[in-house]
């Protein structure tokens, strides 16, 4: 079963049906855009399309839609399927539009080969233009298989969208073991998403670190009661672990690193931040490596190359991914440092905005932070942060700003202790439940 | 509080902060002899921005760098953002 807000059908009904207006035969070869108002028309759509399309893109709902005729023209596509008039109402350039309807129909038999259809998955650069990386049913589905161990009572949520990576692996592990599967909406709020996901019964779950904060912050967080919570998206410090282990103390709570281009890597379980090295060179098929300081994946998983003519390698000369993940051996074990694109130059030190905000969240009145950098004429730049407090710490704004600067002082070396600490009411976490970073 | 004053009590708190030895703060002394490195430095000229409202730095980056602490004094006081 997968369930929507306001829409659920049973696996066989999907796999059976279609919710294209029953088009197979317009479809067939075809590469297909996929932009729709929301995960379960997408997910419909996907099921129905694998198999039959050549190529299919999902447009994620955090993209803006500017992008769209760049995304259709590289990835050559022919049809538009889309239940957003403002969106149908032009074909950006592709030959046709498919509404894609909410009702599922019986599907007539198509007796056409089955195509290894191309699943086109969008990466937002950090400026401008989305990178489109090319997987397969197979590079996606490879760690789907092998995700947790889940029982027949298994339920699964996400906080993630299906149409990114982190919700697509939860989507396609449901589908392909035909395990429940609770989808989240951007309609919904944390509170409200969490009620639902109780109501159904959630076992299993899936979010960034930020989701989580914001989980732990909301009145609700006790409506659902996992067996087990995984973490992914953003680096998972030791603060988010334990306090999700405080609000959960039964529930097994595993971080995991993955990305669109990358694949899944590798799962840690043994409730610590970081990942011990054995994890390099324990599973055959998932080559890690450390060079030049970032993690480098070659595996079945990955994307096997960025569609567009200018676009840049997506791996090595070896077939590696750089996944541009900075990180550190610090007493037999690694740890995430950052982003290697995300680095503050303060005069010539380099500080990692994750490793002052992991320092800043093990502070028990910060629910979360976000550092980044200030411009300074005389260093460059200077580090800041904006801070959101737990509601009840007890303490007023300014003598809560003291105390994480003193503590910071305590933990960082000078040029990575912030210089201004703004306390602010909440942090803009995107649609990918990442934290939003501006320059 | 006037800029001067404001000034001094930058530099001593940002000394103190980051446990420096602040040589006393007379016009002739050598900004590079104050016990105040760049980073110090750095957070000064921020806290001031925020304070007195002008950052002297960015408003003209062909200006004359201060050399000693009378005219950094100086370089704010003429500064009008």
């Amino acid at each position: 079963m997968m369930v929507g807000l306001d829409a659920k059908a049973t696996w066989d009904e999907l796999v059976h049906g279609s919710i294209l207006e029953d088009r197979s035969i317009d479809l067939r070869g075809q590469s297909v855009l996929v932009a729709t108002s929301d995960q379960f028309r997408a997910a419909a759509a996907l099921i129905e399309l694998d198999g039959i399309a050549r190529r299919v893109v999902l447009y994620p709902p955090d993209l803006s839609r500017e992008h769209l005729p760049y995304v259709a023209k590289t990835a050559e596509a022919d049809i538009l399927v889309s239940d957003l008039p403002e969106i149908a109402s032009m074909t950006h350039g592709m030959g046709s539009v498919i509404h894609c309807g909410r009702s599922i129909v019986p599907r007539n038999a198509d007796s056409g080969a089955v195509i290894e259809t191309e699943w086109v998955l969008l990466t937002s650069g950090t400026t401008g233009r989305p990178k489109l990386a090319l997987h397969t049913l197979s590079s996606l589905a490879d760690s789907a298989w092998h995700t947790d161990p889940s029982s027949g009572s298994t339920v699964w949520s996400t906080f993630y969208d299906m149409r990114r990576y982190g919700g697509l692996h939860i989507f396609l592990h449901a589908a392909l073991t035909g395990t429940s599967l609770v989808l989240s909406s951007a309609q919904e709020s944390t509170a409200d998403f969490l009620t639902r996901a109780g109501a159904h019964g959630v076992t299993h779950i899936s979010g960034t670190p930020s989701h989580w904060r914001r989980v732990l912050m909301s009145s609700l967080a006790d409506r659902i009661a996992p067996e087990y919570i995984r973490m992914s998206g953003e680096i998972v410090d030791q603060a988010i672990l334990n306090q999700v282990k405080l609000q959960y103390p039964h529930t097994r709570v595993a971080h995991t690193f993955a990305s669109t281009e990358a694949g899944v890597g590798f799962y840690v379980d043994d409730g610590l931040m970081g990942f011990s090295p054995e994890l390099l060179t324990q599973n055959p098929r998932v080559e890690i490596k450390v060079q030049d300081g970032t993690l480098r994946i070659r595996s079945t998983r990955t994307a096997s190359r960025y569609l567009g003519a200018d676009s840049p390698a997506l791996k090595d000369a070896d077939g590696f991914v750089d996944t541009g993940d900075t990180v550190e051996l610090r007493q037999g074990r690694f740890y995430f440092t950052g982003r290697r694109d995300g680095i503050i130059n303060v005069g010539g030190f380099k500080v990692h905005p994750e490793e002052v905000e992991a320092v800043i969240n093990r502070h028990p009145v910060v629910a979360m932070s976000l550092v980044k950098a200030k411009k300074n004429p005389i260093t460059g730049s200077l580090v800041i942060a904006d801070v959101v407090l737990k509601t009840l710490s007890g303490k007023g704004s300014e003598a809560s700003q003291q105390d994480i600067l003193q503590y910071c002082r305590a933990e960082l070396d000078p040029h990575k202790v912030p210089t201004a600490i703004n306390i602010v009411a909440m942090l803009a976490i995107g649609d990918s439940g990442k934290l939003v970073r501006r320059a | 509080m006037d800029t001067k004053s404001e000034i001094i009590a930058q530099f001593t708190q940002v000394a103190r902060e980051h446990d420096k030895r602040l040589a006393p703060l007379t016009d002739d002394l050598a900004l590079l002899d104050s016990g105040l490195d760049s980073l110090c430095f750095a957070i000064v000229v921020a806290r001031l921005e925020t304070s007195l409202g002008k950052d002297p730095f960015s408003e003209d980056e062909d200006a004359r760098f201060p050399v000693t602490f009378g005219d950094f004094i100086r370089f704010y006081e003429n500064a009008t953002r």
